[in-house]
């Protein structure tokens, strides 16, 4: 049998860290209550108490607990950042996960047995960005950006000896992670600088008669027909009009899936697959981390012969944006 | 036990509709001051504090309108456009509180109506998605 790569799951809440851990994750990720982390929604995340709590539960079960700490400080205003790894060192974290050159160098030289992990925040996509994360920082995983090809995939693992996680299930972001500025274009605020693309004040959803209109900051996005499916409001998935036409010009609604690709990702010797999702609810985190433990233990065990079972695409198809699917830049044509 | 496929037949709907709507929505209020009071739900009331709230269950043709003050949930000042609409049938709220499934699923596949104040709505989601109820009697509703 094959090593297994790690799963990793996400937790915006306690229930939904408990929910990974009981249905088979190696390791959850989760951030803290404020604007240190890509998901800094209102009421989602973890103060001290729970974060302990968390991480006790995950120990008793021999799994492990990684902190995000992905968005980019400001500048003269890193105190925040600062504070938010050391509270990660505090509570014995087995890992952050950074994206930020200066807090990399902090965490480095302020906790130097603190594990590092680059985040996909940080836009490392070829081996040479990644091996020198880690003769300056010590970095022992990066996390790849949604973008490359498997070939791709497998050029960075075998010219660096950081382990490289990837993605394997969650709602897509289009743009080279972590550099897009359509959200900052309608809002004023994006992942990288206040930890959300489209927040929720900007959007509002308008039943229209015949249907819905999403609107981000005023600005119509979508009109969903009465039995279409719906995605997140970002500009990225907007139907727009252009020359004549209205339809997806950037991005359709809907989530990366890799499990038809689990055999060649094994092979290529990925050292985690990661899960999207800290927003969504325990219910969520449950179904996907249940679909692709499965689906990693028989991919494992069978190897080339592993064939996709139809209950765990249902369930993962079911809880994607628009409900659809798709093998992403992994499969990508061109380069 | 995962909730079955159901609508409310219309005669359901029809015996629901002669109620008046304040029952239900005083039995939704007392049930929410009570987990917030044992502290199983850890409501930051600050943020909620003078917004009002309709949750309608489609199906039913009901709507349960409420609102929140800085300590806790009532049934007083609810004439106005609610701050936070929530439209779903019966059968998926029950999906929802029983975590079967997610808002979100609900949302994309357009069984979860979310109109008004979307932040709202968020903060209402994760809070009601943080409630541990492993430590609570209701435990043994939450395991499937
Ligand atoms: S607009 Fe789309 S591509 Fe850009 S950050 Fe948001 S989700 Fe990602």
């Amino acid at each position: 049998m094959q090593r297994l790569p790690e799963l990793i799951c996400p937790a915006g809440s306690l229930p939904a860290l408990k929910a990974a851990i009981d249905n088979g994750a190696d390791a959850v990720y989760l951030g803290l209550k404020n604007d240190t982390n890509a998901r800094n929604f209102a009421g989602l995340n973890f103060d001290h108490r729970s974060a302990s709590e968390g991480i006790r539960y995950a120990r008793d079960r021999k799994r492990k607990v990684l902190m995000a700490i992905n968005t980019y400080a400001r500048g003269g205003d890193s105190l925040r950042w600062r504070a938010a790894i050391d509270e990660a060192a505090a509570l014995g974290v087995d890992a952050v996960i950074l994206a930020d050159l200066g807090l990399l160098a902090y965490a480095h030289e302020r906790h130097p047995s603190l594990r590092l992990h680059l985040s996909v925040q940080g836009s490392a996509t070829n081996y040479e960005a990644i091996n020198l994360a880690q003769s300056l920082f010590g970095v022992q995983r990066a996390v790849l950006p949604r973008v490359l090809t498997l070939d791709q995939v497998r050029h960075v693992i075998a010219n660096t000896s950081v382990e490289i996680e990837v993605f394997g299930f969650g709602s897509l972001c289009v743009m080279v992670e972590g550099r897009c500025l359509l959200s900052s274009y309608a809002t004023g605020e994006s992942p990288n600088s206040h930890g959300v693309c489209s927040p929720a004040r900007f959007v509002r959803w308008e039943d229209n008669g015949k249907g819905m209109d999403a609107r981000l900051n005023h600005i119509l996005i979508d009109r969903y027909g009465a039995s279409e499916t719906a995605g997140y409001p970002t500009l990225c998935k907007g139907r727009f009009e252009v020359e004549g036409h209205t339809d997806y010009v950037l991005e359709q609604p809907s989530s990366l899936n890799v499990l038809a690709m689990l055999p060649q990702l094994l092979d290529a010797g990925v050292a985690a697959i990661k899960v999207e999702g800290r927003q969504r609810s325990p219910a969520y985190v449950a179904q996907v981390t249940r679909a692709l433990r499965e689906a990693l233990d028989q991919a494992g065990q069978t190897g080339q012969r592993f064939s996709v079972k139809p209950a765990w695409q249902q369930a993962l198809s079911k809880v994607s944006e628009g409900q659809q699917v798709t093998l992403g830049a992994y499969d990508r044509p061109w380069k | 036990m995962p909730v079955p496929d159901f609508t409310l037949p219309s005669f359901g709907r029809r015996w629901l509709q002669r109620l008046p709507a304040t029952p239900p929505a005083w039995l939704l209020v007392h049930s929410l001051n009570q987990l917030q009071k044992r502290q199983v739900l850890a409501a930051d009331m600050s943020l909620l504090s003078g917004k009002t709230f309709a949750v309608e269950i489609c199906d039913a043709g009901l709507t349960l309108t409420f609102s929140a003050d800085d300590e806790r949930f009532h049934t007083r000042n609810t004439s106005n456009t609610p701050d936070l609409h929530l439209a779903a049938n019966l059968a998926d709220f029950l999906r929802l509180m029983l975590r079967e499934e997610d808002p979100d699923t609900l949302f994309f596949s357009r069984r979860l109506r979310i109109e008004g104040d979307t932040e709202l709505g968020l903060i209402v989601k994760n809070l009601l998605d943080s409630v541990d109820w492993d430590s609570t009697p209701l435990r043994r509703f939450m395991q499937h």
